[in-house]
Protein backbone atom coordinates (compact mmCIF):
# COMPACT_ATOMS: atom_id res chain seq x y z
CA UNK A 1 0.00 0.00 0.00
CA UNK A 2 2.94 2.30 0.64
CA UNK A 3 4.40 2.23 -2.84
CA UNK A 4 6.50 5.35 -2.43
CA UNK A 5 8.43 4.29 0.68
CA UNK A 6 12.16 4.06 0.16
CA UNK A 7 13.77 1.18 2.02
CA UNK A 8 17.30 2.26 1.17
CA UNK A 9 20.08 -0.18 0.58
CA UNK A 10 20.39 -2.73 3.33
CA UNK A 11 22.96 -5.32 2.35
CA UNK A 12 22.10 -8.96 2.87
CA UNK A 13 24.43 -10.06 5.71
CA UNK A 14 26.59 -13.22 5.70
CA UNK A 15 24.05 -15.07 7.81
CA UNK A 16 21.25 -17.58 7.57
CA UNK A 17 18.16 -16.25 5.78
CA UNK A 18 14.76 -17.75 5.14
CA UNK A 19 12.52 -18.07 2.09
CA UNK A 20 9.46 -15.96 2.96
CA UNK A 21 6.14 -17.87 3.09
CA UNK A 22 2.67 -16.36 3.58
CA UNK A 23 2.11 -18.84 6.44
CA UNK A 24 4.75 -16.97 8.44
CA UNK A 25 3.92 -13.30 7.73
CA UNK A 26 2.15 -12.71 11.04
CA UNK A 27 4.62 -14.62 13.20
CA UNK A 28 7.55 -12.73 11.69
CA UNK A 29 5.95 -9.35 12.29
CA UNK A 30 4.73 -10.25 15.79
CA UNK A 31 7.86 -11.96 17.07
CA UNK A 32 10.58 -10.06 15.13
CA UNK A 33 12.88 -13.12 14.99
CA UNK A 34 16.63 -12.58 14.82
CA UNK A 35 17.03 -13.91 11.30
CA UNK A 36 19.51 -12.31 8.92
CA UNK A 37 17.32 -11.69 5.88
CA UNK A 38 14.47 -12.97 3.72
CA UNK A 39 14.19 -14.06 0.12
CA UNK A 40 11.05 -13.96 -2.00
CA UNK A 41 10.04 -15.73 -5.17
CA UNK A 42 9.45 -12.77 -7.43
CA UNK A 43 6.45 -14.26 -9.24
CA UNK A 44 4.45 -14.54 -6.02
CA UNK A 45 4.50 -10.74 -5.71
CA UNK A 46 3.39 -9.90 -9.22
CA UNK A 47 -0.18 -9.28 -8.20
CA UNK A 48 -1.28 -5.65 -8.08
CA UNK A 49 -1.85 -5.30 -4.35
CA UNK A 50 -3.48 -6.91 -1.35
CA UNK A 51 -2.02 -8.75 1.64
CA UNK A 52 1.11 -10.13 -0.11
CA UNK A 53 2.40 -6.61 -0.82
CA UNK A 54 1.23 -5.19 2.50
CA UNK A 55 3.06 -7.88 4.47
CA UNK A 56 6.12 -7.83 2.25
CA UNK A 57 6.44 -4.05 2.67
CA UNK A 58 6.19 -4.38 6.45
CA UNK A 59 8.77 -7.18 6.55
CA UNK A 60 11.05 -5.38 4.10
CA UNK A 61 11.01 -2.36 6.41
CA UNK A 62 12.61 -4.56 9.09
CA UNK A 63 14.86 -7.00 7.17
CA UNK A 64 17.18 -7.05 4.16
CA UNK A 65 15.70 -8.74 1.12
CA UNK A 66 16.80 -10.94 -1.76
CA UNK A 67 14.74 -11.27 -4.96
CA UNK A 68 14.74 -14.72 -6.53
CA UNK A 69 13.07 -15.22 -9.91
CA UNK A 70 11.77 -18.62 -10.95
CA UNK A 71 10.06 -17.79 -14.24
CA UNK A 72 12.44 -15.94 -16.55
CA UNK A 73 13.51 -19.08 -18.47
CA UNK A 74 17.08 -17.87 -18.96
CA UNK A 75 18.11 -21.27 -20.29
CA UNK A 76 15.33 -21.25 -22.88
CA UNK A 77 15.99 -21.17 -26.60
CA UNK A 78 13.43 -18.46 -27.34
CA UNK A 79 13.60 -14.76 -26.50
CA UNK A 80 13.06 -13.60 -22.91
CA UNK A 81 9.58 -12.37 -22.04
CA UNK A 82 10.00 -8.60 -22.02
CA UNK A 83 6.83 -8.01 -20.05
CA UNK A 84 8.08 -10.38 -17.39
CA UNK A 85 11.41 -8.56 -17.26
CA UNK A 86 9.64 -5.27 -16.68
CA UNK A 87 7.55 -6.80 -13.90
CA UNK A 88 10.79 -7.96 -12.27
CA UNK A 89 12.29 -4.52 -12.63
CA UNK A 90 9.23 -2.90 -11.08
CA UNK A 91 9.40 -5.28 -8.13
CA UNK A 92 13.10 -4.60 -7.65
CA UNK A 93 12.53 -0.84 -7.83
CA UNK A 94 9.74 -1.09 -5.28
CA UNK A 95 11.42 -3.31 -2.67
CA UNK A 96 15.11 -2.55 -3.29
CA UNK A 97 16.48 -6.07 -2.79
CA UNK A 98 20.22 -6.27 -2.17
CA UNK A 99 20.50 -9.52 -4.13
CA UNK A 100 18.79 -10.70 -7.30
CA UNK A 101 19.06 -14.20 -8.71
CA UNK A 102 17.65 -16.54 -11.35
CA UNK A 103 18.25 -20.11 -12.53
CA UNK A 104 20.32 -21.88 -15.15
CA UNK A 105 17.19 -23.58 -16.47
CA UNK A 106 14.25 -23.09 -18.80
CA UNK A 107 10.60 -23.09 -17.80
CA UNK A 108 8.68 -21.75 -20.79
CA UNK A 109 8.36 -22.95 -24.33
CA UNK A 110 6.63 -20.67 -26.79
CA UNK A 111 3.65 -19.29 -24.92
CA UNK A 112 3.42 -22.21 -22.48
CA UNK A 113 4.78 -21.88 -18.96
CA UNK A 114 5.71 -25.32 -17.61
CA UNK A 115 6.27 -24.36 -13.95
CA UNK A 116 9.41 -26.43 -13.50
CA UNK A 117 13.13 -25.71 -13.76
CA UNK A 118 14.08 -27.76 -16.81
CA UNK A 119 17.59 -28.76 -17.85
CA UNK A 120 19.46 -27.57 -20.92
CA UNK A 121 22.34 -29.11 -22.85
CA UNK A 122 25.73 -27.51 -22.27
CA UNK A 123 27.01 -26.58 -25.73
CA UNK A 124 28.57 -23.56 -27.44
CA UNK A 125 25.15 -22.74 -28.85
CA UNK A 126 23.32 -22.76 -25.50
CA UNK A 127 26.20 -20.88 -23.89
CA UNK A 128 25.79 -18.05 -26.38
CA UNK A 129 22.06 -18.02 -25.84
CA UNK A 130 22.28 -17.97 -22.02
CA UNK A 131 24.89 -15.20 -22.11
CA UNK A 132 22.73 -13.09 -24.45
CA UNK A 133 19.81 -13.54 -22.07
CA UNK A 134 21.86 -12.53 -19.04
CA UNK A 135 23.15 -9.45 -20.87
CA UNK A 136 19.53 -8.55 -21.53
CA UNK A 137 18.61 -9.11 -17.89
CA UNK A 138 21.49 -6.91 -16.74
CA UNK A 139 20.34 -4.14 -19.06
CA UNK A 140 16.71 -4.41 -18.02
CA UNK A 141 17.30 -4.74 -14.28
CA UNK A 142 20.20 -2.29 -13.94
CA UNK A 143 21.65 -4.48 -11.20
CA UNK A 144 23.86 -7.56 -11.21
CA UNK A 145 22.29 -10.97 -11.43
CA UNK A 146 23.34 -14.16 -9.69
CA UNK A 147 22.90 -17.39 -11.67
CA UNK A 148 22.01 -20.54 -9.72
CA UNK A 149 23.45 -23.98 -10.51
CA UNK A 150 20.63 -26.45 -11.21
CA UNK A 151 19.60 -29.88 -10.00
CA UNK A 152 18.65 -32.18 -12.88
CA UNK A 153 17.37 -35.70 -13.42
CA UNK A 154 18.40 -36.29 -17.03
CA UNK A 155 21.32 -35.38 -19.27
CA UNK A 156 21.61 -34.49 -22.98
CA UNK A 157 23.58 -36.59 -25.46
CA UNK A 158 24.67 -33.40 -27.23
CA UNK A 159 26.30 -31.83 -24.13
CA UNK A 160 29.93 -30.99 -24.79
CA UNK A 161 31.08 -29.33 -21.58
CA UNK A 162 30.63 -29.86 -17.85
CA UNK A 163 28.18 -27.78 -15.86
CA UNK A 164 30.99 -26.03 -13.99
CA UNK A 165 32.80 -25.23 -17.26
CA UNK A 166 29.56 -23.82 -18.59
CA UNK A 167 28.97 -21.68 -15.49
CA UNK A 168 32.56 -20.42 -15.55
CA UNK A 169 32.18 -19.37 -19.17
CA UNK A 170 28.89 -17.57 -18.40
CA UNK A 171 30.50 -15.64 -15.54
CA UNK A 172 33.49 -14.76 -17.68
CA UNK A 173 31.39 -13.49 -20.59
CA UNK A 174 28.58 -11.70 -18.74
CA UNK A 175 30.10 -10.65 -15.43
CA UNK A 176 27.16 -12.11 -13.53
CA UNK A 177 27.68 -13.57 -10.06
CA UNK A 178 26.75 -17.04 -8.91
CA UNK A 179 24.30 -18.48 -6.45
CA UNK A 180 25.68 -21.78 -5.21
CA UNK A 181 22.88 -24.17 -4.32
CA UNK A 182 24.69 -26.74 -2.21
CA UNK A 183 21.72 -29.10 -2.14
CA UNK A 184 21.64 -28.98 -5.94
CA UNK A 185 25.32 -29.95 -6.03
CA UNK A 186 24.55 -32.93 -3.79
CA UNK A 187 21.49 -33.94 -5.82
CA UNK A 188 23.35 -33.49 -9.11
CA UNK A 189 26.29 -35.59 -7.92
CA UNK A 190 24.05 -38.44 -6.77
CA UNK A 191 21.88 -38.34 -9.89
CA UNK A 192 24.72 -38.22 -12.39
CA UNK A 193 27.33 -40.19 -10.49
CA UNK A 194 30.14 -37.79 -9.61
CA UNK A 195 31.82 -36.60 -6.43
CA UNK A 196 30.16 -33.43 -5.06
CA UNK A 197 33.46 -32.34 -3.48
CA UNK A 198 35.13 -32.40 -6.92
CA UNK A 199 32.32 -30.21 -8.24
CA UNK A 200 32.86 -27.75 -5.37
CA UNK A 201 36.61 -27.73 -5.98
CA UNK A 202 36.09 -26.77 -9.59
CA UNK A 203 33.30 -24.24 -8.88
CA UNK A 204 34.43 -20.60 -9.26
CA UNK A 205 33.89 -19.80 -5.58
CA UNK A 206 35.22 -16.27 -5.92
CA UNK A 207 32.05 -15.33 -7.85
CA UNK A 208 29.58 -16.83 -5.38
CA UNK A 209 27.52 -14.17 -3.57
CA UNK A 210 24.83 -16.37 -2.06
CA UNK A 211 24.26 -19.97 -1.03
CA UNK A 212 21.03 -21.98 -1.06
CA UNK A 213 20.33 -24.94 1.21
CA UNK A 214 17.19 -27.01 0.83
CA UNK A 215 15.79 -30.47 1.42
CA UNK A 216 15.54 -33.31 -1.11
CA UNK A 217 13.64 -36.59 -1.35
CA UNK A 218 15.23 -39.95 -2.09
CA UNK A 219 14.11 -42.21 -4.92
CA UNK A 220 15.80 -44.46 -7.47
CA UNK A 221 15.79 -44.66 -11.26
CA UNK A 222 14.78 -47.64 -13.41
CA UNK A 223 18.27 -49.13 -13.09
CA UNK A 224 18.20 -48.93 -9.29
CA UNK A 225 20.64 -46.00 -9.16
CA UNK A 226 19.85 -43.28 -6.60
CA UNK A 227 17.63 -40.50 -7.88
CA UNK A 228 17.35 -37.52 -5.56
CA UNK A 229 14.45 -35.13 -6.05
CA UNK A 230 15.03 -31.47 -5.23
CA UNK A 231 11.64 -31.01 -3.56
CA UNK A 232 12.35 -28.32 -0.92
CA UNK A 233 9.93 -30.24 1.25
CA UNK A 234 11.94 -31.08 4.41
CA UNK A 235 15.03 -30.30 6.47
CA UNK A 236 18.43 -29.91 4.85
CA UNK A 237 20.05 -33.38 4.85
CA UNK A 238 23.12 -33.93 7.05
CA UNK A 239 25.52 -34.68 4.16
CA UNK A 240 24.41 -31.39 2.58
CA UNK A 241 25.40 -29.56 5.79
CA UNK A 242 28.80 -31.29 5.54
CA UNK A 243 29.14 -30.14 1.94
CA UNK A 244 28.07 -26.63 3.03
CA UNK A 245 30.88 -26.49 5.62
CA UNK A 246 33.27 -27.36 2.79
CA UNK A 247 31.75 -24.70 0.54
CA UNK A 248 32.21 -22.04 3.23
CA UNK A 249 35.96 -22.75 3.20
CA UNK A 250 35.99 -21.69 -0.44
CA UNK A 251 33.48 -18.84 -0.46
CA UNK A 252 34.05 -17.46 3.03
CA UNK A 253 31.00 -16.41 5.08
CA UNK A 254 28.20 -15.40 2.72
CA UNK A 255 24.39 -15.10 2.85
CA UNK A 256 22.89 -18.58 3.14
CA UNK A 257 19.23 -19.22 2.42
CA UNK A 258 17.08 -21.99 3.83
CA UNK A 259 14.54 -23.02 1.17
CA UNK A 260 11.46 -24.91 2.31
CA UNK A 261 8.64 -24.44 -0.19
CA UNK A 262 6.48 -27.57 0.15
CA UNK A 263 4.93 -29.02 3.32
CA UNK A 264 6.03 -25.75 4.91
CA UNK A 265 6.55 -26.20 8.67
CA UNK A 266 5.69 -23.79 11.47
CA UNK A 267 8.03 -20.80 11.64
CA UNK A 268 10.17 -22.41 14.37
CA UNK A 269 11.15 -25.22 11.97
CA UNK A 270 12.56 -22.81 9.41
CA UNK A 271 14.08 -20.53 12.03
CA UNK A 272 15.97 -23.51 13.51
CA UNK A 273 17.49 -24.28 10.10
CA UNK A 274 18.56 -20.65 9.67
CA UNK A 275 20.19 -20.75 13.10
CA UNK A 276 22.01 -23.91 12.07
CA UNK A 277 23.42 -22.00 9.08
CA UNK A 278 24.45 -19.17 11.46
CA UNK A 279 26.18 -21.74 13.64
CA UNK A 280 28.03 -23.21 10.65
CA UNK A 281 29.21 -19.74 9.64
CA UNK A 282 30.31 -19.02 13.24
CA UNK A 283 32.19 -22.34 13.35
CA UNK A 284 33.91 -21.45 10.09
CA UNK A 285 34.98 -18.04 11.42
CA UNK A 286 36.32 -19.66 14.57
CA UNK A 287 38.32 -22.18 12.56
CA UNK A 288 39.79 -19.32 10.53
CA UNK A 289 41.08 -17.64 13.68
CA UNK A 290 43.05 -20.69 14.75
CA UNK A 291 46.78 -20.35 14.09
CA UNK B 1 16.01 -25.13 -31.08
CA UNK B 2 13.80 -28.11 -31.88
CA UNK B 3 15.06 -30.00 -28.83
CA UNK B 4 13.13 -27.74 -26.52
CA UNK B 5 9.89 -28.23 -28.43
CA UNK B 6 10.29 -32.01 -28.32
CA UNK B 7 11.12 -31.92 -24.61
CA UNK B 8 8.09 -29.74 -23.86
CA UNK B 9 5.80 -31.93 -25.95
CA UNK B 10 6.98 -35.09 -24.17
CA UNK B 11 6.45 -33.35 -20.82
CA UNK B 12 2.82 -32.50 -21.44
CA UNK B 13 1.89 -35.68 -23.27
CA UNK B 14 2.40 -38.79 -21.15
CA UNK B 15 1.87 -40.94 -24.26
CA UNK B 16 4.73 -39.28 -26.12
CA UNK B 17 8.07 -41.08 -26.14
CA UNK B 18 10.99 -39.52 -24.29
CA UNK B 19 13.31 -38.09 -26.98
CA UNK B 20 16.20 -40.48 -27.66
CA UNK B 21 18.83 -37.76 -27.02
CA UNK B 22 17.68 -37.50 -23.38
CA UNK B 23 19.87 -39.72 -21.23
CA UNK B 24 19.91 -41.10 -17.72
CA UNK B 25 23.05 -41.83 -15.76
CA UNK B 26 26.09 -42.80 -17.89
CA UNK B 27 24.10 -42.49 -21.10
CA UNK B 28 21.47 -44.97 -19.89
CA UNK B 29 17.70 -44.92 -20.32
CA UNK B 30 15.81 -41.92 -19.04
CA UNK B 31 12.13 -42.91 -19.09
CA UNK B 32 11.71 -42.98 -15.32
CA UNK B 33 13.93 -39.96 -14.75
CA UNK B 34 12.03 -37.96 -17.34
CA UNK B 35 8.80 -38.86 -15.58
CA UNK B 36 9.99 -36.81 -12.58
CA UNK B 37 9.65 -33.72 -14.75
CA UNK B 38 6.26 -34.83 -16.08
CA UNK B 39 5.02 -35.32 -12.55
CA UNK B 40 6.45 -32.00 -11.38
CA UNK B 41 4.71 -30.08 -14.14
CA UNK B 42 1.30 -31.66 -13.61
CA UNK B 43 1.41 -32.04 -9.82
CA UNK B 44 2.57 -28.47 -9.25
CA UNK B 45 -0.07 -26.96 -11.52
CA UNK B 46 -2.83 -29.16 -10.10
CA UNK B 47 -1.68 -28.00 -6.65
CA UNK B 48 -2.00 -24.39 -7.78
CA UNK B 49 -5.59 -25.00 -8.91
CA UNK B 50 -6.52 -26.99 -5.80
CA UNK B 51 -5.19 -24.14 -3.66
CA UNK B 52 -7.09 -21.57 -5.71
CA UNK B 53 -10.45 -23.39 -5.58
CA UNK B 54 -10.38 -25.01 -2.12
CA UNK B 55 -14.14 -24.97 -1.51
CA UNK B 56 -14.90 -26.39 -4.94
CA UNK B 57 -12.38 -29.16 -4.28
CA UNK B 58 -14.18 -29.93 -1.02
CA UNK B 59 -17.54 -30.02 -2.78
CA UNK B 60 -16.56 -32.74 -5.24
CA UNK B 61 -13.75 -34.36 -3.25
CA UNK B 62 -10.03 -34.05 -3.77
CA UNK B 63 -9.67 -37.08 -6.07
CA UNK B 64 -12.34 -35.93 -8.53
CA UNK B 65 -11.16 -32.32 -8.39
CA UNK B 66 -7.53 -33.20 -9.06
CA UNK B 67 -8.40 -35.53 -11.93
CA UNK B 68 -10.51 -32.75 -13.47
CA UNK B 69 -7.74 -30.19 -12.88
CA UNK B 70 -5.20 -32.45 -14.57
CA UNK B 71 -7.34 -32.59 -17.70
CA UNK B 72 -7.68 -28.80 -17.62
CA UNK B 73 -3.90 -28.36 -17.23
CA UNK B 74 -3.27 -30.61 -20.25
CA UNK B 75 -5.82 -28.66 -22.29
CA UNK B 76 -4.95 -25.17 -21.03
CA UNK B 77 -1.46 -24.94 -19.55
CA UNK B 78 -0.45 -21.53 -18.12
CA UNK B 79 0.63 -18.88 -20.59
CA UNK B 80 2.53 -16.80 -18.03
CA UNK B 81 5.11 -17.38 -15.31
CA UNK B 82 2.83 -15.31 -13.09
CA UNK B 83 0.79 -18.22 -11.80
CA UNK B 84 -1.40 -15.82 -9.82
CA UNK B 85 -3.20 -15.41 -13.14
CA UNK B 86 -3.68 -19.11 -13.78
CA UNK B 87 -7.10 -20.71 -13.58
CA UNK B 88 -9.38 -17.98 -14.96
CA UNK B 89 -10.84 -20.32 -17.56
CA UNK B 90 -11.23 -23.32 -15.25
CA UNK B 91 -14.82 -22.58 -14.21
CA UNK B 92 -15.95 -22.33 -17.86
CA UNK B 93 -14.15 -25.59 -18.59
CA UNK B 94 -15.94 -27.27 -15.68
CA UNK B 95 -19.30 -25.92 -16.86
CA UNK B 96 -18.81 -27.93 -20.05
CA UNK B 97 -17.16 -30.97 -18.45
CA UNK B 98 -19.65 -33.86 -18.68
CA UNK B 99 -18.49 -35.77 -15.55
CA UNK B 100 -19.25 -32.66 -13.47
CA UNK B 101 -22.87 -32.29 -14.61
CA UNK B 102 -24.27 -34.00 -11.47
CA UNK B 103 -22.97 -30.93 -9.57
CA UNK B 104 -24.54 -28.18 -11.68
CA UNK B 105 -23.61 -25.35 -9.28
CA UNK B 106 -19.90 -26.30 -9.21
CA UNK B 107 -18.88 -23.88 -11.96
CA UNK B 108 -20.56 -20.97 -10.17
CA UNK B 109 -18.84 -21.79 -6.88
CA UNK B 110 -15.59 -21.81 -8.85
CA UNK B 111 -16.47 -18.40 -10.33
CA UNK B 112 -16.99 -17.14 -6.79
CA UNK B 113 -13.63 -18.52 -5.70
CA UNK B 114 -11.92 -17.00 -8.75
CA UNK B 115 -13.50 -13.64 -7.85
CA UNK B 116 -12.23 -14.06 -4.27
CA UNK B 117 -8.72 -14.74 -5.59
CA UNK B 118 -8.89 -11.73 -7.92
CA UNK B 119 -10.08 -9.44 -5.12
CA UNK B 120 -7.29 -10.68 -2.83
CA UNK B 121 -4.56 -9.72 -5.32
CA UNK B 122 -6.23 -6.67 -6.88
CA UNK B 123 -4.91 -3.13 -6.65
CA UNK B 124 -5.48 -1.38 -3.33
CA UNK B 125 -7.65 1.72 -2.86
CA UNK B 126 -8.98 3.73 0.06
CA UNK B 127 -12.80 3.60 0.40
CA UNK B 128 -14.54 6.98 0.71
CA UNK B 129 -15.87 7.85 4.15
CA UNK B 130 -19.60 7.32 4.67
CA UNK B 131 -20.36 11.05 4.73
CA UNK B 132 -18.95 11.63 1.25
CA UNK B 133 -22.22 10.91 -0.50
CA UNK B 134 -24.23 13.39 1.54
CA UNK B 135 -22.02 16.23 0.37
CA UNK B 136 -23.05 15.45 -3.18
CA UNK B 137 -26.78 15.34 -2.49
CA UNK B 138 -28.04 18.27 -4.56
CA UNK B 139 -26.10 17.29 -7.68
CA UNK B 140 -26.89 13.57 -7.55
CA UNK B 141 -28.45 13.72 -11.02
CA UNK B 142 -25.08 13.51 -12.71
CA UNK B 143 -23.20 11.66 -10.03
CA UNK B 144 -20.91 8.85 -11.20
CA UNK B 145 -19.18 6.54 -8.74
CA UNK B 146 -15.77 4.93 -8.94
CA UNK B 147 -15.94 1.48 -7.43
CA UNK B 148 -13.15 -0.29 -5.60
CA UNK B 149 -10.73 -2.09 -7.96
CA UNK B 150 -11.18 -5.31 -5.97
CA UNK B 151 -14.95 -5.34 -6.53
CA UNK B 152 -16.29 -8.36 -8.40
CA UNK B 153 -19.79 -9.63 -9.11
CA UNK B 154 -20.80 -13.25 -9.43
CA UNK B 155 -24.38 -13.90 -10.59
CA UNK B 156 -25.80 -17.36 -10.24
CA UNK B 157 -29.00 -19.31 -10.86
CA UNK B 158 -28.00 -21.30 -7.75
CA UNK B 159 -27.69 -20.11 -4.13
CA UNK B 160 -23.95 -19.84 -4.71
CA UNK B 161 -23.06 -17.83 -1.61
CA UNK B 162 -24.97 -20.17 0.69
CA UNK B 163 -23.36 -23.24 -0.90
CA UNK B 164 -19.92 -21.65 -0.67
CA UNK B 165 -20.42 -20.74 3.00
CA UNK B 166 -21.72 -24.17 3.93
CA UNK B 167 -19.03 -26.05 2.05
CA UNK B 168 -16.25 -23.88 3.48
CA UNK B 169 -17.35 -24.79 7.01
CA UNK B 170 -15.60 -27.60 8.81
CA UNK B 171 -17.44 -30.00 11.06
CA UNK B 172 -20.29 -32.44 10.72
CA UNK B 173 -22.71 -32.15 7.87
CA UNK B 174 -26.21 -31.42 8.99
CA UNK B 175 -29.01 -31.52 6.46
CA UNK B 176 -29.69 -28.01 5.20
CA UNK B 177 -32.48 -26.53 3.17
CA UNK B 178 -30.95 -24.50 0.38
CA UNK B 179 -32.75 -21.42 -0.86
CA UNK B 180 -34.66 -22.13 -4.07
CA UNK B 181 -33.61 -18.86 -5.65
CA UNK B 182 -30.29 -18.00 -7.22
CA UNK B 183 -27.94 -15.60 -5.45
CA UNK B 184 -25.78 -12.74 -6.68
CA UNK B 185 -22.52 -12.19 -4.83
CA UNK B 186 -20.53 -9.04 -4.21
CA UNK B 187 -16.86 -9.82 -3.62
CA UNK B 188 -14.81 -6.97 -2.22
CA UNK B 189 -11.54 -6.30 -0.38
CA UNK B 190 -11.82 -2.79 1.09
CA UNK B 191 -8.64 -3.32 3.18
CA UNK B 192 -6.84 -6.64 3.73
CA UNK B 193 -9.80 -9.02 4.18
CA UNK B 194 -11.88 -10.27 1.26
CA UNK B 195 -15.60 -10.02 2.01
CA UNK B 196 -18.41 -11.87 0.23
CA UNK B 197 -22.01 -10.58 0.45
CA UNK B 198 -25.34 -11.55 -1.04
CA UNK B 199 -26.85 -8.77 -3.11
CA UNK B 200 -30.52 -7.86 -2.98
CA UNK B 201 -32.77 -7.92 -6.07
CA UNK B 202 -31.40 -5.64 -8.77
CA UNK B 203 -28.19 -5.02 -6.84
CA UNK B 204 -25.97 -6.77 -9.35
CA UNK B 205 -27.49 -4.90 -12.31
CA UNK B 206 -27.05 -1.62 -10.41
CA UNK B 207 -23.40 -2.28 -9.56
CA UNK B 208 -22.63 -3.59 -13.04
CA UNK B 209 -24.08 -0.38 -14.52
CA UNK B 210 -21.95 1.74 -12.17
CA UNK B 211 -18.88 -0.29 -13.10
CA UNK B 212 -19.67 0.37 -16.75
CA UNK B 213 -19.64 4.11 -16.01
CA UNK B 214 -23.37 4.85 -15.81
CA UNK B 215 -24.47 7.81 -13.66
CA UNK B 216 -26.32 7.06 -10.47
CA UNK B 217 -29.79 7.76 -11.93
CA UNK B 218 -29.02 5.70 -15.04
CA UNK B 219 -27.77 2.76 -12.97
CA UNK B 220 -30.83 2.98 -10.72
CA UNK B 221 -33.12 3.01 -13.75
CA UNK B 222 -31.47 -0.11 -15.18
CA UNK B 223 -31.76 -1.88 -11.84
CA UNK B 224 -35.41 -0.92 -11.41
CA UNK B 225 -36.35 -2.11 -14.87
CA UNK B 226 -34.74 -5.49 -14.19
CA UNK B 227 -36.16 -5.78 -10.67
CA UNK B 228 -39.23 -3.72 -9.70
CA UNK B 229 -38.37 -4.17 -6.01
CA UNK B 230 -34.91 -2.61 -6.42
CA UNK B 231 -34.24 -0.24 -3.50
CA UNK B 232 -31.81 2.51 -4.51
CA UNK B 233 -31.31 3.98 -1.06
CA UNK B 234 -30.61 0.64 0.56
CA UNK B 235 -28.28 -0.47 -2.25
CA UNK B 236 -26.33 2.77 -2.18
CA UNK B 237 -26.05 2.68 1.60
CA UNK B 238 -24.88 -0.94 1.38
CA UNK B 239 -22.17 -0.05 -1.12
CA UNK B 240 -21.04 2.89 1.00
CA UNK B 241 -21.00 0.84 4.20
CA UNK B 242 -19.07 -2.03 2.66
CA UNK B 243 -16.32 0.30 1.44
CA UNK B 244 -17.07 -0.33 -2.23
CA UNK B 245 -16.90 3.31 -3.32
CA UNK B 246 -13.52 4.92 -3.75
CA UNK B 247 -14.40 8.00 -5.77
CA UNK B 248 -17.30 10.11 -6.94
CA UNK B 249 -17.70 12.98 -9.28
CA UNK B 250 -20.00 14.62 -11.82
CA UNK B 251 -20.09 12.75 -15.07
CA UNK B 252 -19.24 14.84 -18.10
Amino acid sequence: MAASVSFGTSPVPPRGGVGLKPEHYRTILDSAPDVGWFEIHAENYMGEGGPPHAYLAAIRARYPLSLHGVGLSIGGAGPLDKAHLSRLRALADRYEPALFSEHLAWSSHGSVYLNDLLPLPYTDETLTCVCDHIDEVHDAMARPMLLENPSTYVAYAETTMSEVEFLRAVVHRTGCGLLLDVNNVFVQAANHGFDPFDYLDAFPAEHVREIHLGGHAEDEDAGGAPLLIDDHGREVADPVWTLYAEALKKTGPIPTLIEWDNDVPAWEGLFAEAKRADAAIAAFRKSEMRP
Amino acid sequence: MDNEAAFARALLDAEAAVPEWIEGRDGGGAERRFSVYRNNVYASLVDVLAGRFPVSAKLVGDVFFRAMARIYVAKTPPDSAVLLRYGGGFADFVAGFPPATPVPYLADVMRLEWAWHGAYHSADAEPLPQEALAAFGPRAERLALTLHPSLRLVRSDYPVVTIWELAARDGEDEPVRLPAEGEDALVLRPALEVEVRRLPEGGAVFIQALQDGATLPEAAARASSSSPTFDLVASLAGLMRSGAIVGMGESA
